[in-house]
């Protein structure tokens, strides 16, 4: 498995980043934690709609939207709040979206990235699409899509890997093997050795790295899309992490796993290891991180006290999104 | 002017967009090479080229999922699926995004795709090829869906249709791409989604209906009109948007209305205009709306195909009955 950054913290390659690039990696993803945790919390206050938290999977979100270029095109689903809001989407908007208002999914004319998608595996031939459009209009843009180990199992993904290679448009296709699919263990619903060999079949590369490394997730995705951005067509990146809430606020995990394995995963989480890391390089210290978190916060809370004044949408607006608004 | 059929008249008509509109590209199976299934494609991949006119693999919700991608991104594609049998695995991808993402993203991103649906049975083809769900796609909010008849609309209406800024579903009536001749102009025209065409005009009872059973339609108005019953005949043309006040006004001046499709009767389209026509006609209606309609059963094989198509005969006599009041 491709990975640079141990569990703890120790190196094994030489790093490919620079310590104040791995600076702002570490305080994306406090960030992208911040939202994950006030979120579970407001839903629970009765404040959002139903959330899909993202803990333990920060890493591969940040990492993979660190390594796309402005004007390139994300396909994600509702647990792919980091890398949006990473790759351009504000936490305003994706606030907005979960309070139950079709207008967070309004992003500014400049951001390419595509209102979460609530299906699993419908979004992943949009990437295809998009990407296959920027293909003939000659433009040096890519398409991104991510989905879960869960959405490989979906029809859509056999059909999105094969047109991508047919056509060989520049697609990146991004799982998150979070290992489940709510309740169901990757390891039974497919029979394949790992998810990266699947691509193998579509005659595209396949690669597996250790998604709560999040230089692993950059240099695998930024190799990616260098690929794509050259013409020579999409790749399969298998991110293996760990989903350590439950897979909706609907959703009970203690019904299918057991505590100890979440405790496990501790361990390796993906904020700790860099945490670890920087400290060892003197880039951390306890007065830096009350500074990331203090102010994390206080730009999540800015966010849902603007979503929360977002003014209640009426009814002609409901009736006005079906069709363009009619010529003059 | 140019003397064609249905099917030339699309292929006229995509020869025109792919000519005039450097955003238009065309997917689907069999698409490029041989023209497609039904010709409708003929010689324009060898004409545009093979980054125009793309065959596709065998895989219809990719089809769909793939021209909804591109349209995201500015282009206009114009998806061929080869029967409408063959156009529900690509339901997911029509219902869940094609017809939402204007609403999702609050106008943000748009999906002005064409998916063309040759539909209709008549030709004796295997199970799957000769079905009439419009009412499925009708249902979808979101989606626009036009059924031409003519040669003139199908240019008109398939141009139209590639220059909406929203989705359209444009069902072909595989039993009328070469029954149906007339003398078209060769210039780019539109006709526009919505209104209804009153095909010929008439006092005493109004027959409407739809793509292939249009012709039907049409020999069941010859024949009542050589006996003396003056019969307005309307082409409905586009089922969303419906032109409500176009059918409305035909049936208030007649007073008497026979719908006619295809499709299994109920929850057919017929059901809606029916409804349209009993919430807006009552006091003007002198006898019970009628409908003729395709059995609730899958459509039969070849077979049996005349058990099951709305005959000309049993419009006649629908129409009659109404005349009885």
């Amino acid at each position: 498995m491709f990975a640079f950054v141990n569990s703890d913290g120790t190196v094994r390659d030489r790093l490919p980043v620079t310590l104040e690039e791995m600076k702002s990696l570490y305080a994306d993803m406090v960030e992208a934690r911040t939202y994950d945790t006030k979120s579970m919390a407001m839903q629970r206050q009765g404040r959002l709609a139903t959330y899909a938290p993202f803990h333990g999977q920060e890493a591969a979100q940040i990492g993979a939207a660190a390594a796309l270029s402005e004007g390139d095109w994300v396909a994600g689903t509702y647990r792919d709040a980091a890398l949006n809001w990473r790759a351009g989407y504000s936490w305003r908007l994706l606030i907005l979206g979960r309070t139950g208002d079709e207008r967070g999914g309004e992003v500014p004319d400049d951001v390419n990235i595509l209102p979460p998608s609530i299906t699993v595996g419908g979004h992943m031939i949009h990437a295809v699409g998009l990407a296959w459009a920027e293909k003939l209009n000659g433009s040096h843009r890519i398409a991104l899509t991510s989905f879960g180990d869960g959405a490989t199992s979906e029809g859509d993904f056999h059909e999105a890997m094969n047109f991508a290679a047919v056509y060989q448009t520049p697609t990146v296709f991004l799982c998150q093997n979070n290992g489940y699919a709510i309740s169901y263990p990757t390891w039974e619903q497919t029979k394949s050795e790992t998810i990266a060999a699947k691509a193998g079949a579509y005659g595209m590369p396949g690669v597996r790295v250790d998604g709560n490394d999040v230089v692993a997730v950059l240099v695998a995705v930024r190799e990616a899309a260098d690929r794509a951005r050259r013409g020579e067509g999409p790749s399969l990146i298998e991110a293996v992490t760990y989903r350590v809430g439950p897979h909706t606020t609907a959703d009970d995990p203690t019904r299918y796993r057991d505590d100890e394995e979440a405790e496990s995963w501790a361990g390796r989480d993906p904020l700790l290891r860099v945490r670890l890391l920087l400290e060892k390089a003197g880039g951390w210290d306890e007065t830096w991180q009350s500074e990331l978190e203090s102010t994390s916060s206080d730009v999540i809370e800015e966010a849902v006290e603007w979503a929360e004044r977002v003014p209640e949408p009426t009814r002609e607006e409901m009736l006005s999104r079906m069709f363009a608004p009619e010529d003059g | 002017m140019t003397d064609v059929n249905l099917a030339q008249a699309l292929n006229g008509a995509l020869d025109t967009a792919l000519g005039s509109d450097d955003r238009v590209v065309l997917l689907g199976e069999d698409i490029g090479r041989t023209g497609g299934v039904f010709r409708i494609t003929d010689d324009l991949q060898a004409k545009y080229g093979d980054d125009r006119v793309f065959d596709t693999p065998v895989a219809e919700s990719g089809i769909v999922g793939a021209a909804f991608g591109m349209a995201v991104a500015g282009m206009r594609p114009v998806a061929e699926i080869q029967f409408m049998g063959f156009s529900y695995p690509a339901y997911d991808q029509v219902i869940n995004h094609v017809a939402r993402i204007r609403n999702r993203s609050n106008h943000r991103f748009t999906s002005p795709l064409v998916i063309r649906i040759p539909y209709g049975g008549g030709i004796g083809a295997a199970e799957h090829h000769s079905e009439s769900m419009e009412t499925i796609y009708a249902h979808i909010p979101g989606l626009k869906v036009v059924v031409p008849s003519t040669p003139y609309d199908a240019r008109g209406l398939l141009l139209a249709a590639i220059e909406d800024p929203d989705p359209v579903v444009f069902l072909e009536p595989i039993r009328l791409y070469r029954a149906v001749k007339e003398e078209i102009p060769e210039i780019y025209y539109t006709v526009d989604i919505g209104p209804v065409k009153v095909e010929s005009e008439g006092d005493d009872v109004t027959l409407i209906s739809w793509g292939a059973m249009m012709k039907e339609t049409r020999a069941a108005a010859r024949q009542m009109r050589d006996r003396g019953i003056s019969v307005e005949v309307v082409d409905v043309r586009t089922l969303v948007p419906l032109d409500r006040s176009g059918i409305v006004r035909s049936v208030e001046k007649t007073g008497r209305a026979v719908i006619v499709h295809e499709a299994p009767l109920t929850g057919g389209f017929g059901a809606e205009i029916a409804a349209t026509i009993q919430e807006n006609c009552l006091y003007t209606l002198l006898a019970p709306v009628e409908r003729v309609a395709g059995d609730d059963t899958v459509f039969p094989l070849k077979r049996s195909e005349s058990h099951y198509l709305p005959s000309v005969e049993r419009i006649v006599a629908s129409a009659e009955k109404t005349l009885e009041n």
